[in-house]
């Protein structure tokens, strides 16, 4: 039967396929050399906000 | 920044012109709904009426543009942030919200007196067509107006740069409104294709479609367009609520028309695949819009009214990742014990039960984020309204998981703690973030020091947490024991309880809820007079001075020294 | 050089987007995909029919009106609902509800199997005044479904929609959808026999108690009076394996 096939390579795929998912974006989360990055993206908010920055794509 | 930059930089927007040309098209369909219907006997009108309201609608935004071009294409000035879109964003919201929650307490009072509030010939006065404008009122109109105003004004900001797409967000603004306009008066007359929720017909899921999209492209595009290195970390909430809220708005609307004019739709769907489509809509809805985009809110307005970076920008990532990825499985819960199949019952529970982390780390990080801070809440009320809405956040979210346990859901579903549950989060999450964001965003837009009334701000505040008690508590009351009620057997085998018996046992909680939600009321119409005032320049909304540059001004007015001196 | 950091950083805020679709699909595809294997997913009953012209209509004004936001229709496998309502509902029995209206809150009863439970006219009056006939009622007034006339002039259209969408209405029921509409009123009707050969079981008789008109009123009752009343539970083997699912 096509659907008791599909619910179960659905249920192990679908476990398989979180948990990977998960670790990934703990390690990315976690990975030491992002630590930098993170830190400066958490300081956006506080930063001044009266006026946009101009550059090169807004002549 | 240095001086030479702030040389204005104009540019043309040639945006109108596509505006135009939807309009247009807009415009001849409506002509063809607005046909007079054939049924004389038919007391109220259907599809001629939207007929008409889109026709009014496109002829004056043509008027409009009309005007706006005669002097050739206006200009953007990109060394300033749009903020008009923003502002009108700002006022819709509170408009919709006295809105929704007035019908929402007339429907509470209509179970509670059905003698008092229904007239037997106002057919749209009645409860099953004024719950889903409740319903769509406070979720799309006052929710997606806060959503769609914070994430214009959160993505400018964090990116530093001005809105793209010049008018499109004028388009966007409007559209939704007009969305919201045909969604209400269709509920009323009628015209509902009746999945929860997504109940406009066809015809307005289309033009939300059209309007949703400009929405995506203005937001993409700003943050393309961003002089910061990073996308900080409330713009990927909002993006994974526009784009999905996309996704399911499509999927779920799928229906075909009777005929290309006509009001009627019949589902592409049917029976259980119909069911299980609709609730992995609904629950992502809750799940996108009501709470991936005020996480948004949280994670920008939380740190900048403390003034401090958010507790842990590596929480918020797996935050994200997992509360985006989770969601999406745990729509089957809304579907225990029916005809859909159990193991996809089973995989909704799991799932949900697994929910319950990564919402509370988030919740963990909006909370720590005032840790060595904790003075402020006692001195700005508004830092406070924001807080306790995670707090609320909290706890709905580990009460929601709690009712995906089939087990407890035997009992839960159908009955009032349902009804408590979306309220503790609606009213509790939803509400008290939005007022936040408000009560910042008005001295910040139109360049007040200070909101009116930091004292209203405390009525409203404890005002609308004491609805928000009286609300859940009796829900919570009122439900569980209906479900115990309607499984309660006699000594000799037989059900203890008529369904009648449930119904009338609620009563005194249906008057405790409708008091609740009055005191809500109250304190929302004191915000509409608070944030009025503030705009008007009075009390202590007095405007900033000129000369000194805004970025040296402090961001975020302190009460402390306001509520020291009085 | 700013130009080309410029490019790469607005790839990634695209990258992202896409990031953001794929994660928030697998969890939809697994879910809904396989119920569109519908053959395993409904079970297998005897007595499913597509609703007659007339009970379409009336499920309409079911719809128009909203009643789904207080009544459900879906009686769960549990001991007391089954023993208050009747057999638990069946995936079959809304294989042609477009949309469906299992419901999410009951403030009134499940009204799964309804049908044949009360009589026309305890339907008509408790819909024009519920109160009148269950005193303690927080149901709202109806009463303008007895007034106004039913909309026919768009039954084939919606006869027609639905055919195009899978529901097996054959061409004969949608060209005659109009009329069987009216027989469905009326016994003696000259398309009496052809109209109950189209539709097995169905029930002929004037619901509203007035013989004059085609009101609203008969076109819910008649939809009433038939949910939940079509599978023949004498045939249905809940243990059979292709019903267990």
């Amino acid at each position: 039967m096509s659907y008791d096939i599909l619910a179960h390579f659905i249920k192990i795929g679908g476990t398989v396929f979180f948990t990977g998912f998960f670790v990934l974006a703990i390690v990315y989360a976690l990975w030491p050399k992002n630590k930098k990055r993170f830190d400066s993206a958490a300081q956006i908010p506080l930063c001044d906000d009266d006026r946009p920055e101009l550059g090169d794509g807004d002549v | 920044m240095t001086s030479k930059n702030i040389l204005s930089r104009l540019k043309g927007d040639d945006s109108l012109i596509f505006i135009a040309l939807i309009c247009v098209l807009g415009f001849i369909w409506s002509i063809f709904a607005a046909q007079p219907h054939d049924v004389p006997s038919m007391i109220y009108p259907t599809m001629e009426m939207h007929g008409f309201i889109l026709m009014g609608a496109f002829i004056i935004a043509l008027i409009v543009i009309m005007f706006k071009v005669a002097d050739g294409l206006p200009q953007i000035d990109h060394s300033e942030y749009e903020d008009g879109v923003i502002k009108a964003g700002v006022i819709a919201t509170t408009f919709w919200g006295i809105v929704g929650m007035l019908v929402g307490v007339i429907i509470a009072c209509q179970l509670t007196w059905p003698e008092i509030f229904y007239f037997e010939n106002l057919p749209w006065t009645n409860f099953g067509r004024l719950r889903p404008l409740h319903t769509s009122a406070v979720i799309f109109a006052f929710g997606g107006n806060a959503l769609i105003a914070t994430s214009l004004y959160v993505v400018q900001r964090t990116c530093r740069t001005r809105l793209a797409g010049g008018n499109w967000a004028w388009f966007v603004f409007w559209g939704y409104q007009l969305f919201i306009v045909l969604a209400a008066t269709g509920y009323l007359t009628g015209i509902t294709q009746s999945k929860e929720y997504a109940e406009p017909e066809w015809y307005v899921d289309i033009w939300l479609t059209i309007v949703w999209v400009a929405y995506l492209m203005i937001f993409l595009f700003t943050l393309a367009r961003r002089k910061e290195p990073h996308i900080y970390v409330a713009n990927w909430f909002y993006l994974a609520f526009i784009i999905t809220i996309a996704i399911l708005h499509i999927v779920n609307n799928l229906a075909l028309p009777t005929g290309p004019f006509d009001a009627k739709s019949y589902s592409l769907f049917a029976g259980v695949q119909d069911a299980m489509t609709q609730w992995w809509y609904g629950h992502n809805a809750v799940g996108f819009f009501l709470t991936a985009g005020f996480l948004a809110i949280m994670y920008y307005f939380i740190p900048k009214r403390a003034d401090r970076p958010i507790w842990s920008y590596k929480l918020s990532i797996v935050h994200f990742w997992a509360v985006i990825f989770i969601y999406v499985w745990a729509g089957p819960h809304h579907l225990h014990y029916t005809a859909l199949p159990q193991w996809t019952q089973t995989l909704g529970m799991v799932f949900s039960i697994m929910l319950w982390m990564p919402s509370w780390g988030g919740m963990i990080n909006g909370l720590m984020t005032l840790s060595g801070a904790w003075d402020k809440l006692r001195t700005d009320p508004v830092l406070r309204m924001l807080v306790v809405s995670v707090a609320f956040y909290g706890m709905a979210t580990f009460e929601g998981p709690l009712m995906s346990i089939r087990y407890v859901n035997a009992l839960s579903h159908y009955t009032e703690w349902t009804i408590g549950h979306v309220h503790s989060g609606a009213l509790g999450w939803n509400g008290f973030i939005t007022f936040g964001a408000l009560y910042c965003l008005v001295p910040w837009l139109w360049k007040k020091k200070e909101l009116y009334s930091l004292k209203l701000v405390e009525l409203h505040f404890w005002l609308a947490t004491l609805g928000i008690v009286f609300y859940i508590t009796s829900m919570w009351v009122a439900g569980i024991m209906e479900g115990l009620m309607w499984r309660a057997y006699t000594d000799l085998g037989f059900l203890e309880y008529a369904f009648i018996e449930t119904v009338s046992a609620k009563h005194i909680y249906y008057v405790i809820r409708a008091l609740g939600g009055t005191l809500f009321l109250l304190g929302t119409f004191i915000m509409a007079f608070n944030i009025f005032m503030t705009i008007k320049g009075k009390g202590l909304a007095q405007p900033l001075d000129g000369d000194i540059p805004l970025a040296k001004r402090p961001s975020v007015p302190t009460a402390a020294p306001i509520l020291a001196g009085e | 050089m700013f130009l080309r950091i410029h490019k790469f950083l607005e790839k990634r805020s695209f990258a992202l987007l896409i990031g953001i679709i794929a994660v928030v699909s697998v969890g939809g595809l697994i879910e809904v995909a396989p119920l569109f294997y519908i053959d395993s997913t409904i079970e297998e009953v005897e007595g499913m029919r597509p609703y007659t012209p007339l009970e379409l209509a009336g499920r309409n004004i079911y719809v128009r009106e909203g009643c789904h936001a207080c009544h459900s229709q879906m009686i769960r496998p549990l001991r007391d609902e089954v023993e208050r309502y009747g057999h638990y509902s069946l995936a079959a029995e809304s294989m042609y509800d477009r949309p469906f209206q299992w419901g999410s809150k009951r403030t009134g009863p499940d009204l799964s199997r309804v049908g044949s439970k009360y009589s026309d006219e305890w339907h008509r009056l408790h819909m024009e005044d519920p109160r009148a006939v269950v005193p303690e009622s927080i149901m709202p007034p109806y009463k303008f479904l007895s007034k106004n006339a039913l909309d026919i002039s768009s039954i084939q259209a919606d006869l027609k929609a639905n055919q195009r969408l899978g529901v097996p209405y054959s061409d004969e029921m949608v060209e005659k959808a109009a009329s069987d509409l009216r027989t469905q009123l009326d016994e003696d009707a000259d398309d009496y026999d052809g109209f109950v050969t189209r539709y097995a079981n169905a029930v002929v008789r004037d619901f509203d108690g007035n013989p004059d008109k085609i009101s609203e009123m008969d076109a819910l009752i008649a939809y009433l009076q038939m949910i939940g009343t079509l599978v023949d539970f004498d045939e249905y083997e809940a243990e059979k394996d292709e019903n267990l699912r």
